[in-house]
């Protein structure tokens, strides 16, 4: 197991420049859930099987002999199908889970071992959480959100409500302090959960499929955001996924897990090309085959689209600030009605006539299931760029020729523009 | 052939005596205690002039639900009508003994419920002790209440507590034991302490189903009024109850009407105290 990536030396670095301690450190890290673990334990030293073992006990062997290490400013990934064990060993490193055998040390303190008082007061200065579905406090609004983990720390009204809008305006969310979570969308919630976990600035950000209830579009933007707060805040962070693009994109390592074991660390580049056994090649199979991917994947947002009801000068401005030859043209309710060029609508600015009357409604469309393979066989016959609508016709996104190919780039043998 | 007969009753009745006798200061305190809160608040509501109270009232009504202002106009004229059938005495003393039932009975239950919630083996303890409250027919509870305390409002309110505590006590434990897992985890994630928790998470977000325990609680208290009547308690329930003896159906009537027109006022009020937030 290489525990160095290149990558991970560079921004380790950065705040390190001697030789860096992990500073999370998992040392057979073993969790039974059920009745009866330590007769578990005992069959699974005799090298029973999980299923071997819960037929016998009825306890499920959760977590298998687990080791790793994560380095300061390192992105580790958890990877792996549902029922791997990737979220119940995240929740074994703050311990909402108790291990059933094994030491965590985070900063060389082992979290396993630790009283209630030692466990609160590490998990408010060093461990910050980021949950599946938001887990925002309804009753509360967003700025209390925000601040809730300095409230529980016991920080003064004023101090900790500064804090919080500060780190709300640095995800993008100035100015919504006084919504309530229940008024947002879901992005906009999950910045609030990223918010919560930054505000009381830990080293070390838990993050649980943090961005899987997104919609697609959505969710790479996150990612993106990430990416660029990581970069300005060096923090920690375990991110459990099991969509393996997602991994490829944020992880400096990733961990694949399966039943409960890891299968194999590495870089994303040493896990694409030298899979380790059998079922981290089937993962990773998948990931540049066309078939898997479809339009809601890869396709861009629909930016600049037209109203239908604006002037042919309003369409021209589009294209002209945008540097594009067309824009697709919608309706009210975002339906597509077709599309504009860049001449007819000179012609039409020239000529003082209405949108409606050049709109050309031969345009490609494709829906959002639709596989990359027929898409590519679409957008080679066209000049345009693909529209990607919904069951009623709604624009949902875009596809230009290049971003298929950025697609597969990022998904083929060459994926060091991910890394 | 027949036989021997157990003798429960004198045990009953021993143990009635034994309790009386250890323990009749701690009833006597319990009695003082009660009347002095139901003559009190009796007092209170009395010495308002009653249209101030209830043009109180109506904005209370048309404050809680958000400006609703039919139901505020519709709470006034209940009102007046009850002012105006000279029944308001009697009103406010029905009021006084709900509230105060209310009040004791929400003191017992909701920490009850908070700690069923938090422990499996109280829950386990307790549920049997619920069902049997429940499904025992409330004028059993009028007995213990004569036995203990005489005739007069405080047994009264002393059954009525009884009957109205279970479902706040339910919808306690039910409230914090729906709180997401996501949530709860949120307050250990961020190094809570179980106060913590308990106050900033899981009672804030279970309070919408305590609330609708609380509604329970005042609707059985009300329920509760002509029968704890029976044992002497006064105000419109007593007025029913001599309708009935009587079979003075205008009587009945007027004061039945009476007690409905409180109940809608009070379920009003306390279904529109919390806002419903939407969860996740």
């Amino acid at each position: 197991m290489k525990l160095e990536g290149s990558v991970i030396f560079e921004k380790a670095s950065i705040e390190d420049t001697t030789s860096p301690q992990p500073i999370i450190s998992v040392r057979n890290l073993t969790k039974v859930f059920g009745q009866n673990p330590e007769k578990a334990l005992e069959l699974h030293r005799k090298g029973r099987s999980k299923h071997e073992i819960y037929a016998e006990t009825g306890s499920t062997l959760a977590l298998n002999n687990v080791s790793f290490d994560v380095m300061p400013g390192e992105t580790f990934v958890l990877m792996g199908l549902s029922g791997s064990g990737k979220s119940t060993l995240l929740r074994c490193i703050n311990r909402l889970i108790d291990p059933t055998e094994g030491e965590i040390l985070i900063d060389g303190e082992d979290i396993v071992g630790m009283g209630q008082e030692e466990l609160r007061e590490t998990r408010r200065r060093k461990l910050g959480m980021i949950f599946q579905n938001f887990a925002l406090l309804p009753h509360r609004t967003v700025l209390d959100n925000v601040a809730f983990g300095l409230e529980i720390q016991g920080v003064p009204v004023e101090e900790r409500q500064k804090k919080a809008e500060e780190i709300l305006r640095m995800v993008g969310l100035g100015g919504y302090g006084g919504s309530m979570p229940g008024e947002l969308s879901g992005g906009m919630k999950q910045r609030v959960g990223l918010a919560r976990a930054l505000t009381s600035d830990p080293d070390i950000l838990l993050m649980d499929e943090a961005f899987s209830a997104l919609d697609p579009l959505i969710r790479r933007d996150m990612q993106d955001e990430l990416l660029d707060l990581q970069q300005r805040l060096v923090k920690t962070i375990i991110f459990v996924t099991h969509d393996l693009d997602e991994a490829l994109k944020l992880g400096d390592r990733i961990a694949l897990m399966k039943d409960g074991s890891i299968v194999q660390v590495g870089t994303p580049e040493e896990i694409l090309t030298n899979p380790e056994n059998a079922y981290v090649e089937k993962f990773v199979a998948d990931v540049d085959l066309t078939r898997v991917l479809s339009a809601s994947d890869v396709m861009r947002r629909p930016e600049p689209v037209a109203r239908c009801t604006a002037g042919p000068r309003v369409a021209l401005h589009l294209m002209e600030e945008h540097d594009i030859g067309s824009v697709f043209v919608v309706d009210r309710w975002r339906r597509l009605r077709g599309l504009v060029t860049l001449d007819d609508t000179l012609k039409a600015v020239q000529a003082g006539r209405g949108l409606e009357e050049i709109i050309t409604t031969d345009v490609p469309t494709v829906a959002l299931d639709t596989p990359l393979t027929d898409i590519i066989s679409v957008i080679a016959g066209s000049r345009y760029p693909v529209a990607v609508v919904d069951d009623e016709n709604r624009l949902q996104g875009l596809i230009f020729r290049g971003t298929i190919l950025a697609a597969l780039a990022r998904k083929g043998e060459d994926i060091n523009a991910t890394a | 052939m027949q036989l021997p007969k157990l003798p429960l009753g004198d045990a009953v009745e021993a143990l009635v005596d034994w309790i009386e006798q250890y323990f009749g200061w701690l009833l006597d305190a319990v009695s003082a205690g009660l009347g002095f809160l139901i003559g009190g608040l009796q007092g209170l509501l009395l010495a308002i002039p009653a249209p101030v109270l209830i043009l109180l009232a109506a904005v209370l009504v048309w404050f809680v639900t958000r400006r609703d202002i039919k139901l505020a106009g519709l709470t006034a004229l209940g009102l007046l009508l009850i002012w105006d059938l000279q029944l308001w005495n009697l009103a406010m003393l029905t009021l006084a003994l709900v509230l105060v039932s209310t009040i004791v009975a929400l003191a017992i239950s909701i920490p009850l419920g908070i700690a069923a919630a938090g422990s499996d083996a109280i829950n386990a303890a307790l549920r049997p002790v619920l069902d049997f409250m429940q499904t025992m027919p409330s004028f059993v509870y009028l007995i213990p209440a004569v036995i203990f305390f005489g005739l007069g409002n405080v047994p009264g309110t002393i059954a009525t507590v009884v009957f109205a505590m279970p479902p706040a006590l339910r919808l306690t434990n039910l409230g914090i034991r729906q709180v997401p897992t996501e949530l709860v985890e949120v307050a250990d994630a961020f190094g809570s302490t179980p106060r913590q928790k308990l106050f900033k998470v899981q009672l804030p977000v279970a309070l919408p189903t305590i609330m609708a325990g609380v509604n329970q609680c005042i609707m059985l208290a009300l329920s509760m009024t002509v029968i704890a009547s029976m044992i002497g308690a006064g105000g419109l329930g007593y007025q029913v109850l001599v309708g009935i003896q009587r079979v003075d159906i205008g009587m009945g009537f007027e004061a039945g009407l009476a007690i409905v027109i409180i109940a809608i006022i009070l379920d009003r009020i306390t279904q529109n105290l919390v806002p419903q937030y939407e969860n996740r």
